[in-house]
């Protein structure tokens, strides 16, 4: 009677539910499901017709019909034919990889949401199995057996939904044997879906921006004039230091070119009064452009021709203006651009010499085809060379970890330079955990123009392996900020560490900078760059005199 | 409870096992197989973390913990709370404690006193699902906060620059 009575076992009840989720079947078979939370919004046409991009038209992305031209398929595989013909290194990854699984676990997304989708293997094999199918003989004749399948409207959502699901940080590049750049992989399939004019909102504003007035968000040159002046008014009020940087100055030895996010977002704004006070204390003949106002490129998340469009006003402006080379500021893909593709893209200048430091002497031979040179190399060589009075214990109530952003670290070799200028400027640096630092850093996970607001969760699970580095960190030696070379990482950071690491904040390298430099005839520093109450300087109290 | 403490406290290994094994299985097939096998917590924080969070939550149960037991919980739920879980698939994990804890328990669940501590323990698996569904929440709302605060940011600026905020509406914000 009694085991009448007894209720289910907890065991039997769960039996009856399903929460197991693991997709059965091979992952040809496995449909894409759009989650909210996890993709960005489908561009408007007005910013597609702002810079001839085409097929623009209404469209969403949770809709089911996308509304692509009838010839659909044909567009994106004669695009497909035409970027194979003319980027060797395209048809070589599509052709050699082995499947090994070497990079399976190192991508960020993949280890954040535990979707295979994300292994880097497994994302470009969406488009191997297209290049099979259509363009070798093996996959033509034996479709699905040698690894095919057909180009159908679903199949070409599942490219779209997994290439905004990569921040082409290359950190999966790193450990591959045969050296395939899965990131090139990925900037090849956006190509291809931008022309069928799928390019995200939050991409293409910020690319028709740049195009019409100079930089992703839009600032007219009145604007940033007095954004500036802004900056200058809060550095006053800091040092007692009147600043007056000059715009668009002809005859000026260098340009000054940084990304807009410097100018407008916090906590950007701190780094770029930090650029303005070290060129103050130099009395560096520099100027700033309301032209070549961005030093960002979000045509590089477009296509490489839209990259090339975007940065053709930072070496006319430095003809026009005649100057001998150009820094750049805080930026992650701006200085793979610039290193690697800027000086092919469009070719420097007469007027443009090998970088050589007006201050110490020393030439930037590394920068001699582009002619630009990052700021923290300008920097660390000033320090080198004790060109700075520093006074780091104004950066003694920070304890600060850095984090290489994807594009120095992988896409330049940068590693040391801000190291050394943040051990100078500050007391208490502390390094992340080895394999998620230099050439392995993780990305911030909103790189490469996925750092929107509507896909939150994609970002968080993006960056949790950043900020679980960052964690450790925290609660191991008390790190409470992560400095970074990049307006990527200062706007997309303070999220992530509110969500995963409460009590650690975002700043760039030169905030710390223009924290410990001392500048002549400043008057006691009492407040930090953020007009804060600076620890140990507070104002004496009355009493005391 | 000293009893069944006992008992867990001997079969704790079998249990973080068992109840490791049963959340990493939620996950797709290759994936659970990269969250057992990665040991460095940095190549693998999700199934590090998990682990480090349910050893905390036992030895909280068995009175061992000396840290809070939310502190263990809220690292699993925050994780959870991004990926691609229903709130009750987020949650379930903590009730199959309960069956992971019988099981290891075998032959003994006869022993009237087991039983009853088995009630009690039940109990305090339940206030842990409660707890855990708070975190949950709390997780939920922090997302969206972050989004509306984005968004806020955004603008406030905009609204600075044309001023149109007073010192009054500088506080709202």
């Amino acid at each position: 009677m009694a085991k009448a009575a007894k209720p289910p076992k907890p065991e039997e009840i769960t039996k009856t539910l399903d929460y197991r989720k693991t997709p059965k079947g091979p992952w040809i078979d496995t449909k894409v499901e759009f989650r909210p939370g996890m993709y960005c919004y489908g561009t408007r046409p007005k910013y597609l017709e702002e810079v001839d991009m085409p097929n623009p038209r209404e469209w969403s992305t949770s809709d089911e019909d996308w509304k692509l031209p009838e010839n659909w398929k044909e567009i994106f595989l004669e695009g497909m034919e035409d970027r194979l013909r003319k980027h060797r290194s395209f048809r070589l990854f599509m052709d050699i990889c082995v499947r090994c699984g070497a990079c399976a676990d190192k991508c960020h997304f993949y280890i954040g949401t535990g979707d295979p989708k994300n292994m880097p293997v497994l994302r470009a094999e969406l488009l191997r199995s297209i290049y099979r199918r259509y363009f070798t003989t093996g996959g033509k004749l034996l479709k699905r057996t040698a690894g095919a399948r057909e180009l159908t409207e679903e199949v070409f959502k599942e490219l779209w939904y997994y290439a905004y699901q990569c921040t082409e940080c290359r950190r999966c590049s790193v450990f591959c044997p045969y050296g395939i750049d899965t990131a090139e992989i990925t900037i090849m399939v956006r190509e291809l879906v931008n022309l069928l004019g799928c390019n995200t909102d939050w991409i293409m504003g910020p690319v028709a921006n740049c195009y019409h007035k100079g930089n992703h968000l839009g600032l007219e040159p009145h604007t940033i004039q007095s954004n500036i002046e802004m900056m200058c008014d809060d550095i006053e009020e800091i040092t007692g230091i009147r600043i007056e940087p000059t715009f668009n100055r002809k005859g000026a030895e260098i340009l000054f070119v940084t990304p807009s996010g410097d100018l407008f977002a916090v906590p950007g704004v701190y780094t770029a009064m930090g650029y303005l006070m070290l060129f103050h204390e130099l009395g560096l003949d520099y100027t700033w452009s309301t032209y070549a106002s961005e030093g960002g490129n979000f045509g590089f998340f477009t296509s490489l021709e839209m990259a090339k469009r975007l940065y053709y006003k930072v070496y006319a402006e430095a003809e026009r203006l005649g100057v001998k080379f150009i820094i750049g500021g805080e930026c992650g893909h701006m200085w793979r651009l610039w290193h690697q593709y800027l000086a092919t893209f469009w070719k420097p200048p007469e007027n443009l010499e090998t970088p050589k430091s007006p201050i110490t002497g020393t030439v930037f031979e590394h920068a001699s085809a582009s002619k630009v040179v990052h700021v923290v190399e300008f920097t660390a060589d000033l320090i080198r060379h004790g060109k700075l009075k520093l006074d780091p214990s104004r950066n003694d109530h920070l304890r600060v970890t850095f984090h290489d952003s994807c594009n120095t670290s992988r896409g330049m070799g940068f590693f040391e330079e801000p190291r050394y200028v943040i051990k100078n400027v500050c007391n208490h640096f502390y390094e992340m955990p080895e394999n998620t630092i230099r050439e392995k850093t993780f990305c911030c996970g909103s790189g490469s123009g996925l750092n929107a607001s509507e896909n939150m969760e994609l970002r968080m699970r993006g960056g949790l392996p950043r900020a679980n580095a960052v964690r450790y960190v925290h609660e191991k030696y008390g790190v409470n900020m992560l400095a970074n070379v990049c307006a990527i990482d200062r706007a997309a950071l303070p999220t992530l560490m509110q969500y995963w690491v409460p009590g650690v904040e975002v700043c760039g390298v030169h905030e710390l900078v223009g924290n410990a430099l001392v500048m002549t005839g400043e008057k006691k520093r009492t407040m930090d760059l953020r007009l804060e109450p600076l620890p140990g300087f507070e104002e004496e109290e009355e009493e005391e005199e | 409870m000293e009893q069944l403490r006992e008992v867990l406290r001997t079969r704790r290994d079998g249990i973080v096992r068992r109840w490791f094994d049963y959340i990493i299985e939620t996950y797709p097939e290759e994936t659970a197989a990269f969250l057992k096998s990665k040991r460095d917590p940095f190549t693998n924080p999700v199934g590090s973390t998990i682990k480090e969070g349910i050893e905390g939550i036992i030895d909280y149960i068995v009175g061992e913990g000396e840290e809070e037991v939310q502190t263990f919980l809220d690292r699993i739920i925050r994780i959870r709370a991004v990926q691609d879980f229903k709130p009750s698939e987020a949650v379930e994990f903590v009730f199959h404690l309960k069956d992971i804890v019988r099981a290891e328990v075998g032959m003994r669940l006869d022993e009237p006193e087991i039983r009853r501590q088995l009630r009690e323990f039940d109990s305090s698996v339940d206030k842990l699902a409660l707890l855990a569904f708070d975190i949950f929440m709390e997780c939920r709302e922090k997302i969206y906060e972050l989004k509306a605060t984005e968004l806020k940011n955004m603008t406030y600026k905009l609204l600075e620059r044309a001023k149109l905020l007073d010192e009054l509406d500088k506080h709202k914000w």
